[in-house]
């Protein structure tokens, strides 16, 4: 049996589309943990990279806070949330929040900070204030690259988002785990299937966001 | 009216930028602050809108002290010039140029209709204000950058640079433009430029400064050429100050033959009677007045001049606009020595020599006679 074989296998089964476990649940649940997560780590991360961006100021801590943050094992970082906040979705969300700040944070002050200055500098001499400067001419020069970075912080999500089933959660994690117990590799595969479908599905949603989102003189001109 | 007193910059890292300034900006007319790059030109002109605080010295405009208003009303009440015009890439022309009213707490509507309205001030066609900036050329920006900085209708433009990332085609246009519109709302401008032909034809008066930001002169253009204060300014006047001079000296001074003037009709008569000693050629001109060329008068044979054998007339100069500038050019481009004088329509008016031309610069400088700018 090859790959193609279990996939057609496992969405053909009529009783993996209804009841507790079945596609459609287990995709709600993924997409609950997966947006929370996001919604989360662009609190976090926009703003300050925003500001920090505007002020041209903590560069260096940016880095640094993105550079050790990627050397934290996610799943390390999940055991270690259940030893010590026990079983929930608390100890699931700190790692996903933990990943997808860094991409987030870094190109937001990126993208801040590689806006053309002399807008931003006529923007200012002509009497706009900084907190209008920041949203109304750096903003949006910089939403293209700022987009890109939740984008990869979406997708990161999503397919890690698998580890909430390792602590009793659902999610599309449960097919793939459940799957490695029983040896069924149907169901493995099917689970995997479904995680990469939904990353094409962000990276999707991602652009239809940005072409509404984008100006059109920003995306023509960038 | 804008006055900087003894005002000194110096910068975090010890840079003096400007070095005790003292400028008297009038009011309704064009100031323009032109030197070398890196003589504080630009320093200079962020200080009158605070972007960039004097280490020494105070502003004042119209009495009061810069430093004791609130910066951004401040800066509303002064339209903001930069050199690459510095448009909001993702706002379409039309937001462009309504933003400093949609600022000051104006509709969308009201300041769209606003902005429209200075699009055509400023020479821009109506058509284009849903495009976005990178839609339009270098030029055309610019003239957006202009119409932006005019949308609240503030009484001081400063400038900086504005026309030098355009070819000298287009600058010209856009210099010729903002005469035109500076004519219409008198405001008060501060020009930064590095290309002294530019202040000498836009500025009314012009402060030449020195690097390490001193001022080396402040004069009206005339007398800059005329009498520059010292080598430095000389200097940077640049090797054909006399000629520039002379484009402040109208033309209308030169005094006209109209005689050695024949139609391409005329009767040997005619040809016999406009012949005189002192002008070895006749111009021959077209019935309708315009000039045709030049010729000795035993080459033309009554009812049979031939128009291709004529000498060709140069540049002529337009009497009534013209300056001795383009009468001196015009006599040096003709092969005859003899420039042609028309007016508006084209119609010669009459012919002058090199001689002649030598002669109404010794008396214009003999006078000082620096009469209002004229073109060319
Ligand atoms: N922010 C700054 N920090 C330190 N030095 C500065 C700063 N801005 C300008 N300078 C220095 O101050 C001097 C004057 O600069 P300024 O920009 O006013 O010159 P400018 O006459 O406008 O030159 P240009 O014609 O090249 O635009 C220069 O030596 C420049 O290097
Ligand atoms: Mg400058």
């Amino acid at each position: 049996m090859n790959v193609l074989t279990f996939i057609h296998a496992f969405f053909s089964d009529g009783s993996h589309w209804h009841g507790y476990d079945g596609i459609p649940t287990r995709l709600t649940e993924h997409l609950h943990y997966s947006l929370q997560a996001l919604a989360i780590a662009a609190v976090i991360g926009l703003p300050i990279g925003l500001i920090t961006g505007h002020y041209g100021r903590g560069g260096n801590a940016i880095a640094l806070v993105a550079t050790g943050s990627r050397a934290l094992p996610t799943f390390g970082l999940l055991v270690l949330m259940v030893m010590w906040l026990g079983f929930g979705l608390g100890p699931v969300m700190i790692p996903l929040v933990v990943l997808a700040v860094p991409p987030i944070l870094v190109t937001t002050y990126e993208a801040v900070r590689s806006v053309d200055p002399s807008p931003v500098d006529a923007a200012r001499g002509m009497g706009m204030p900084e907190s209008r400067i920041l949203l109304q001419v750096e903003l949006p020069g910089a939403l293209p690259l700022i987009l890109g970075g939740l984008r990869s912080a979406a997708i990161q999500i999503v397919s890690t988002a698998t580890i909430a089933a390792y602590v009793g959660l659902g999610g599309i994690g449960r097919y793939i785990i459940d799957g490695l117990y029983q040896r069924n590799y149907e169901k493995v595969v099917g689970g995997a299937t479904l995680v990469a479908v939904l990353a094409l599905v962000t990276l999707g949603v991602f652009w239809a966001v940005a072409r509404v989102a984008v100006s059109p003189g920003v995306r023509r001109s960038g | 009216m804008i006055r900087i007193d003894s005002v000194t910059k110096r910068y975090p890292d010890g840079t003096v930028a400007v070095d005790r300034l003292s400028l008297e900006i009038p009011d309704r007319s064009i100031t323009v602050l032109v030197g070398p790059s890196g003589c504080g030109k630009t320093t200079t002109l962020r200080m009158i809108n605070r972007m960039v605080e004097p280490s020494e010295g105070t502003i004042t405009l119209d009495g009061v002290d810069i430093s004791r208003q609130p910066v951004n009303s401040l800066r509303r009440s002064m339209g903001y010039v930069i050199q690459n015009a510095g448009l909001f890439q993702h706002r379409t022309i039309v937001d462009n140029i309504a933003t400093v009213p949609r600022l000051l707490g104006q509709s969308k509507a009201r300041s769209r209709a606003r902005a429209r309205e200075l699009m055509e001030r400023v020479g821009l066609d109506v058509s284009l204000a849903k495009r976005y900036p990178y839609q339009l050329s270098g030029g055309q920006q610019q003239r957006v950058g202009v119409a932006r900085a005019l949308a609240a209708d503030p009484p001081v433009l400063l400038m900086d640079e504005p026309f030098s990332a355009v070819d000298p085609i287009v600058r010209k246009g856009l210099q010729e433009e903002l005469l035109r519109i500076q004519e219409e709302l008198g405001k008060t401008i501060v020009f930064v430029t590095h290309d002294i032909d530019e202040a000498i034809r836009l500025g009314t008066m012009v402060a030449v400064l020195r690097t390490g930001g001193r001022l080396a002169q402040f004069a009206p253009p005339a007398e800059l050429l005329s009498s520059p204060a010292d080598a430095f300014v000389e200097d940077f006047l640049g090797a054909d100050r006399g000629i520039r001079r002379l484009s402040f000296f109208p033309a209308q001074a030169l005094e006209l033959k109209k005689t050695p003037i024949v139609a391409v009709d005329s009767t040997a008569e005619q040809i016999a009677a406009r012949t005189t000693p002192e002008t070895p050629y006749l111009l021959v001109t077209g019935l309708d007045g315009r000039p045709l060329g030049w010729s000795e008068p035993e080459d033309l044979v009554a009812g049979d001049i031939d128009v291709a054998r004529l000498l060709p007339y140069g540049r002529p100069f337009a009497y009534g606009t013209d300056s001795l500038r383009a009468a001196l050019d015009g006599a040096v481009l003709s092969p005859t020595g003899w420039a042609v004088a028309v007016d508006d329509a084209g119609r010669a008016v009459g012919v002058v020599s090199q001689q002649a031309v030598g002669e109404a610069i010794r008396a214009a400088h003999a006078k000082g006679l620096t009469a209002a700018k004229v073109a060319g």
